[in-house]
């Protein structure tokens, strides 16, 4: 290799786009269909649900059968290249925080394995700091969002049903799949406590919606990535099309390093490291779109500096890394003694819960501020490593075809033990909303850098009495469920305030958001009402950044619907040449 | 329809699943899942080359000697023998799993190894044989003092907590196997059309689908 030189592409795009998950492929779609010409980079490698997904292979095609490896901590079929750790690529953790990272390195990002549970923010979810004080309004509303919920619900498909509650508005829906056993055993024991069960809304195409895409043959496999395009992930269903337009040029194993810009302070371009080559390369464009994922993206501002910009780019304000926020969650199994012996046939339906429960409670009645939903999970799930792991705590505990047996044991009896327990296993996760606060941030570290010489962030965040006492009262709504139905808890049962009621580390549940928030002073927040840079007005956040507060509802949707929003803007402002 | 044909439909995204599973005969859709030339190795899986070269890694280098490997398929046999539904754990092979999966996971090298140690030396005090060697009723003796977690006498724990995970990782190898689903009667992993809950299924737990569910959800009844 000779002496490192910079390598600059002598075309001048009209964007570039950093990152292709949910945003960066909305972004894409948008502008390239608008006739624009588009760099997207990609830090990971190209990926084609069609050709690359591990759908409907045996858990014997894994030699570690489907058990989990640091490139795929969802397990060795899952649709997501890396996560909570990659080489190379190390952050740091400030005092005793306890923050989990989740980075995908792929086309799509982190959609080709997603839940696909597509939720709507409701008319609260944008005003939650006027309802409880805490945090902060959004400078839109539902109002400004629904039009562009309703075009994504068109476009990329949304199964559910019109319920007509206030805060989970009602969408434009494909018809749910019906119940599985176990959840029509969860509906009713959940609704006799008072807890409302109904059909979940997720993106998955139970009926075909174009020629470009097939529909939903339930293998229950939506982590994998969907050869047939039945379901959404910004490769299959965003950037793949989009890159039949033309008008986009894709660049993938490039690690963006900096946002340029010049004597005026406008954004220029972006530069990256190349890593097969390990080259450095700069592109240029009449705007930038940041769509790296909420922490990524603040990372590259932070470190964009310049003597204009000594604070890092778009970051008059201070506040870029900060108000960083996860989903709280905190779960429990539980096995159903009705469900033993089952009569077997083909659940597995589509990949995901068929029912869920969103939030039904007045916070105002109870001593946390924010709401969460519950997701189900159980039934006959494919045996993958792990697969009745610890029978020796069941076996002696219920009778087996009228028997009582001694736990644990060896031989044609314990066979007919795996045999009755399958399919009886239930499971459930609250998922929640933290509160956004400025005191729980990332920061470039001072010392540390990655291998490409990139300053790593250093995370400083806790959760508060908010969180934990959230997490109690899920653990408690779980037990009445789980008692109602008769069920047994297996597994989470007990946590208690010795470990925060089971609430699971920030960053856990890879929702992460708040770091380039939005708001109308500029004093207070980096992005404006159309996710704009205050500062520097051809520079955009289309991922998780621009969140003020999440709601209690996984956040993929509003990403898309506020990326869809900016990137119309972007389309409808370079025309009356404003961002330049 | 012949696995490659069937394959190939399944990846063109304009077909309807209808299409799908109407080409696809019930015992030819098998083909499309259960491939018996695939052999249990990383390639048939997509893989990111970081991948790759660690499972290269792994798969360089034997753990178990051959006498170890002698004791664990003895074991594996134990917790799961051939009985009238299905094979044994060897049968399965079991035992290439179990030696594959603690170069992958290096924290059961430990327990497992000082675990077949440990079972060795019970065997050599009784028997004055390490156990492999030992009569099959011998061998018997010595499992039944492990292999009953809540009876087991204390001077035995270390082995109860070895048999345990050999009884975990036996189960999660064999079940895991193309003998073992079938055995456990998993139906799935192939195109299909979900209809609900079967008939007879919900008549047992005395449940029924609401109105406003059959008239919502998608149906695939035959009009």
């Amino acid at each position: 290799m000779g002496d490192l030189q910079i390598k600059k592409q002598p075309k001048k795009y009209d964007a570039i786009i950093v990152g292709s998950g949910a945003g960066g492929g909305m972004a894409a779609y948008v502008l390239a269909n608008a006739g624009l010409k588009v760099c997207l980079i990609e830090a990971g490698p190209m990926f084609d649900p069609k050709t690359d997904s591990n759908q409907l292979k045996n858990p014997w095609e894994s030699p570690r059968r489907g058990a989990s490896t640091k490139y795929r901590p969802f397990g060795d079929f899952d649709g997501c290249y890396w996560g909570w750790e990659i080489d190379g690529e190390p952050y740091i953790h400030k005092g005793d925080t306890k923050w989990e990272w989740w980075r995908a390195r792929m086309l799509g990002g982190r959609t080709n394995h997603w839940g696909r549970i597509s939720l709507r923010f409701g008319p609260k979810d944008f005003k939650r700091r006027s309802i409880d004080g805490l945090g902060d309004d959004w400078p839109i509303g539902y109002d400004d969002v629904k039009p562009y919920y309703d075009k994504i619900d068109q476009m990329l498909g949304v199964f559910g049903t019109n319920e007509g509650l206030p805060n989970d508005p009602d969408g434009i829906f494909l018809p749910p799949p019906k119940p599985r056993l176990h959840e029509l055993f969860i509906k009713k024991a959940a609704t006799n406590i008072g807890v409302p069960v109904i059909p979940s809304r997720l993106s998955i195409l139970t009926k075909q919606i174009n020629k470009e895409r097939g529909q939903c043959f339930f293998c229950a496999q939506c982590g994998r990535s969907c050869k047939v395009y039945g379901d959404f992930s910004a490769s299959s269903c965003l950037v793949i099309p989009a890159l039949k337009t033309g008008n986009i040029d894709l660049v993938t194993n490039a690690m963006a390093r900096e946002v340029l810009t010049n004597n005026e302070g406008l954004a220029t371009g972006v530069s990256y490291v190349n890593k097969d080559d390990l080259q450095e390369y700069q592109v240029t464009g009449k705007t930038v779109i940041l769509a790296a994922s909420a922490c990524e993206s603040a990372r590259l501002l932070l470190n964009s500096k310049s003597r204009r910009f000594p604070n890092g780019l778009a970051n008059s304000s201070n506040v870029v890394g900060k108000y960083l926020h996860d989903s709280t969650g905190a779960d429990m199994g539980g096995i159903i003694p009705e469900l033993f012996d089952r009569k077997r046939y083909n659940e597995d339906g589509v990949g995901g819960m068929h029912v869920y429960t969103p939030w039904w409670l007045d916070n105002k009645k109870l001593d946390f501020p924010r709401g969460y939903h519950i997701e189900y999970g159980g039934g006959f799930g494919m045996p993958v490593y792990g697969f009745n792991w610890g029978i020796e705590n069941l076996n002696g505990t219920y009778k087996i075809k009228g028997k009582q047996k001694e736990a644990g044991g060896y031989g044609a009896s314990l066979k007919e033990d795996y045999r009755y327990f399958f399919g009886a296993h239930i499971g459930m996760a609250g998922r929640g909303e933290a509160i956004a606060r400025e005191d729980s941030l990332c920061e470039i570290d001072p010392t540390v850098v990655d291998k490409y010489g990139i300053p790593v962030l250093r995370f400083d965040t806790k959760y508060t009495d908010y969180e934990i006492k959230q997490a109690k009262h899920m653990k408690e709504t779980f037990s009445e469920i789980l008692h109602s139905m008769g069920a047994i808890t297996t597994w989470g049962g007990d946590d208690g305030p010795h470990n925060d009621y089971g609430l699971h580390p920030p960053g856990n549940i890879i929702h992460e958001a708040g770091t380039v928030r939005m708001g109308n002073d500029p004093k207070k927040s980096p992005l404006n009402k159309w996710s704009q840079a205050h500062d520097v007005k051809n520079l955009f956040c289309v991922d998780g950044g621009p969140f003020v507060s999440q709601a209690d509802k996984n956040i993929t949707w509003t990403i898309l619907a506020l990326s869809m929003r900016t990137s119309e803007y972007i389309v409808d402002q370079m025309k009356k040449q404003n961002l330049g | 329809m012949d696995r490659r044909n069937s394959i190939k439909a399944l990846i063109i995204g304009s077909l309807s699943t209808g299409v799908l599973i109407e080409a696809c005969k019930p015992d030819e859709k098998k083909a499309i899942v259960n491939d018996p030339n695939s052999k249990v190795t990383g390639p048939t899986i997509n893989r990111m080359k970081e991948e790759e070269e660690h499972y290269k890694q792994v798969i360089a280098s034997t753990f178990f000697t051959p006498e170890e490997m002698a004791t664990i398929t003895i074991l594996a046999d134990i917790i799961i023998p051939k009985d009238e539904i299905s094979g044994s754990a060897s049968d399965a092979k079991v035992p290439d799993f179990i030696e594959f999966i603690v170069k992958d996971m290096p924290e059961h090298q430990v327990p497992l190894r000082g675990g077949l140690r440990w079972l060795d030396m019970r065997s050599l005090k009784k028997f004055e044989k390490p156990f492999k060697n030992c009569a099959h009723d011998q061998q018997m003796q010595l499992v039944d003092e492990i292999a009953w977690p809540k009876k087991a006498k204390p001077e035995v724990m270390p082995g109860v907590a070895f048999f345990n995970l050999m009884r975990n990782l036996t189960a999660t190898g064999f079940y895991t196997s193309e003998m073992g689903g079938k055995d456990v009667g998993y139906i799935g992993n192939a195109p299909n059309q979900w209809n609900g809950v079967p008939a007879d299924v919900l008549k047992q737990y005395n449940l029924a689908y609401t109105e406003k569910e059959l008239k919502e959800c998608v149906n695939f009844d035959k009009v």
